[in-house]
């Protein structure tokens, strides 16, 4: 697995356009809104947090990170009936996390996105199962093939998204 | 100092956030949801994301119904032939199922029995979800704009969905019964026990808080039982799928719901639920009374009356009001009294002559003997000062107060007309043999 250990100066720091850095969380979120309620299987996809996990390790600025994943997970919370704050504190954290590792990773081929998707999948879903659980205290089960399972096929569709997504990058 | 936040700076701006959003979260969790208003960013989102939901919706139905309106019309002569086979049976069908239904509300009426009658309701289109595994909710194209306010029941035609949670100005968010935050109650169709049915983190529905020492069959249909006061009583909840042994002595009842709550489009919302007691005018001009009289055989026959002069007998003498109850059967012949205007404050049905009844007045005789009775729509009269009271409880109460004219014994009391004439339910019979439990009790003339 192609996975390199880059310097702070070998790596590509991206940005993205306005409309981009809005209409793309924007339109994850509605699609998964959307599309969960005509394909009930879409509910094991969270293109939320895919879309996260791309901008964080694009720009590889852990302040940025967080931010749009707080922010990403607040609008994503918006649509449930649960207590704000629930994916907003697990996006947080993998928005930092990947975007932590995209500063000393290269994570541009396949292979690494596949495996840091997958892992940060499992940690969005510890995070969130924690915080429902500790905080707001809604019962869920934990069940790990489901959770592996779901992980897999998110990094499946994760790196499919993530190279349509490159188009949007712009260098720095 | 300056350099140690240099050093960290990531690292405490993530505790800073971190820290907010679960200072905001306890804050959230801490008050009662009920009084919780609508918060801003979940008005965003809501407003940001719905729209394209209802453009796509109305973009996917348009063309969805020029395709199956105009174009693809295959096999809809046979499909009109089926429907109408379907229709003819049916109609057999409700025939049976009217009388039925008639004869329920008659005896309801009779047992003063008050019902939910879903009044108005409002069709809206499902246009999106919360998108999460977790919270099972979703959203429709109807708002506060169209009337919608929370509590709402939402139904299909095959069962409940769920209840509008939030509203927005022309959206709103509802609750499917499968959230485990959900609870409904339930009745099951048989055997009558009621429970909760909630839904569980896994997205089942169950039914809770039946003790497991009642039986509990798979397959047997769950109601709503009116007992949350959002849904009327009596709609489908779903079907038990499975009996279990649960915790603390309750069963683990697993259902199917009877709306399909993974492939809902269209919705009911009950914007308006009255409660009212069944009405026997409602269900045609046969009372129960008239129904279990033509079931008996000892039942004195119904006369044919003058609708000129309710009072007159057909034998053209004057009905006494002043009669006591019970007492006037044996003397008068079953074509012969009626009376027009009394003045009972009570009105109290013994078996005796027809008298002016309300509708929800025992008509059954102290001896068990039934008799047909006019079935009178009564009115206070204009110089009445107080209201007439006419209920279940006065069939066996001031029945002397009950038959006094009005006027005469009680001038100051309400006036009660009885508006329709008699209905007549079966053949003309020898009075004599009509009432044997009456012959003991003469009328004082």
């Amino acid at each position: 697995m192609p996975i390199t250990y880059t310097s702070g100066e070998q790596v590509e720091v991206y940005r993205f356009s306005l409309p981009v850095t809005i209409g793309v969380p924007v339109a994850a979120v509605w699609l998964q809104s959307f599309l969960s309620l005509h394909f009930p299987f879409f509910k094991m996809f969270d293109l939320p947090l895919l879309v996260t996990i791309f901008f964080a390790m694009a720009r590889r600025n852990p302040i940025a990170g967080m931010l749009t994943g707080g922010a990403i997970g607040l609008f994503q919370d918006a649509l449930t009936h649960y207590p704000l704050g629930i994916y907003g504190i697990a996006k947080t954290l993998v928005g930092y996390g990947a975007s932590s590792l995209g500063v000393k990773l290269d994570v541009e081929n396949a292979g690494a996105r596949f495996l840091v998707t997958l892992v940060f999948y499992v940690v969005h879903e510890i995070v969130y199962f924690t915080v429902a659980r500790g905080m707001v205290n809604l019962s869920l089960t934990w069940s790990w093939p489901h959770e592996l399972i779901s992980g897999l096929l998110n990094a499946t569709v994760g790196v499919l998204l993530y190279f349509m997504l490159d188009r949007f990058k712009q260098r720095t | 100092m300056e350099s140690v936040f240099s050093r960290y700076k990531n690292l405490i701006v993530l505790v800073v956030i971190l820290f907010a959003q679960v200072l905001g979260l306890a804050v959230q969790v801490k008050r009662t949801t009920d009084t919780e208003s609508t918060r801003l960013i979940r008005l965003w989102a809501v407003s940001a994301v719905t729209p394209f939901e209802k453009a796509f919706n109305r973009v996917h139905n348009g063309s969805w119904n020029l395709w199956h309106n105009y174009f693809y019309l295959r096999g809809v002569r046979q499909e009109n032939r089926d429907l109408k086979a379907q229709l003819e049976q049916l109609r057999i069908e409700q025939v049976r199922m009217s009388e039925d239904a008639q004869q329920a509300r008659r005896l309801q009426v009779l047992l003063g029995f008050k019902e939910q009658y879903i009044q108005k309701t409002l069709p809206a289109q499902v246009i999106g979800s919360s998108g999460s595994e977790q919270s099972r909710s979703v959203f429709i194209d109807k708002g506060e704009k169209d009337g919608l306010k929370p509590d709402m029941a939402v139904i299909t035609s095959t069962g409940i969905v769920g209840k509008v949670l939030k509203v927005f100005r022309s959206t709103s968010q509802v609750l499917l019964i499968d959230d485990q935050s959900s609870g409904v109650g339930g009745i099951l169709e048989k055997t009558r026990l009621q429970g909760i049915v909630r839904g569980t983190p896994a997205g089942e529905v169950v039914l809770e808080r039946v003790m497991s020492d009642e039986t509990v069959q798979a397959g047997e249909s769950v109601l709503t039982s009116g007992g949350d006061r959002i849904f009327p009583k009596g709609l489908p909840v779903g079907t038990v799928t499975k009996v279990s042994p649960g915790q603390e002595l309750f069963l683990n009842i697993r259902l199917r719901p009877a709306a399909n709550l993974n492939k809902l489009e269209e919705v009911l919302v009950v914007t308006q639920v009255v409660e009212k007691e069944p009405s026997p005018s409602e269900s045609g001009p046969v009372r129960a009374v008239d129904i279990l009289a033509q079931r008996l055989p000892s039942v004195p026959d119904k006369p044919a009356e003058d609708p000129n002069n309710p009072n007159k007998k057909p034998d053209g003498t004057e009905a006494n009001p002043n009669s006591p109850p019970g007492t006037a059967a044996p003397k008068v012949k079953p074509e012969s009294t009626k009376p027009a205007e009394t003045t009972p404050p009570r009105v109290a049905e013994t078996g005796s002559a027809p008298r002016a009844v309300a509708p929800r007045t025992s008509t059954t005789s102290a001896e068990g003997t039934t008799t047909t009775a006019p079935k009178p729509v009564i009115k206070p009269a204009t110089d009445a000062n107080t209201t007439p009271r006419v209920s279940g409880a006065a069939a066996g109460g001031d029945a002397k107060a009950a038959n006094k004219p009005a006027g005469a014994g009680n001038p100051a009391g309400p006036k009660i007309i009885v508006e329709k004439p008699a209905i007549p339910t079966s053949k003309p019979k020898s009075n004599s043999a009509a009432s044997p439990a009456a012959p003991s009790q003469d009328a004082p003339q």
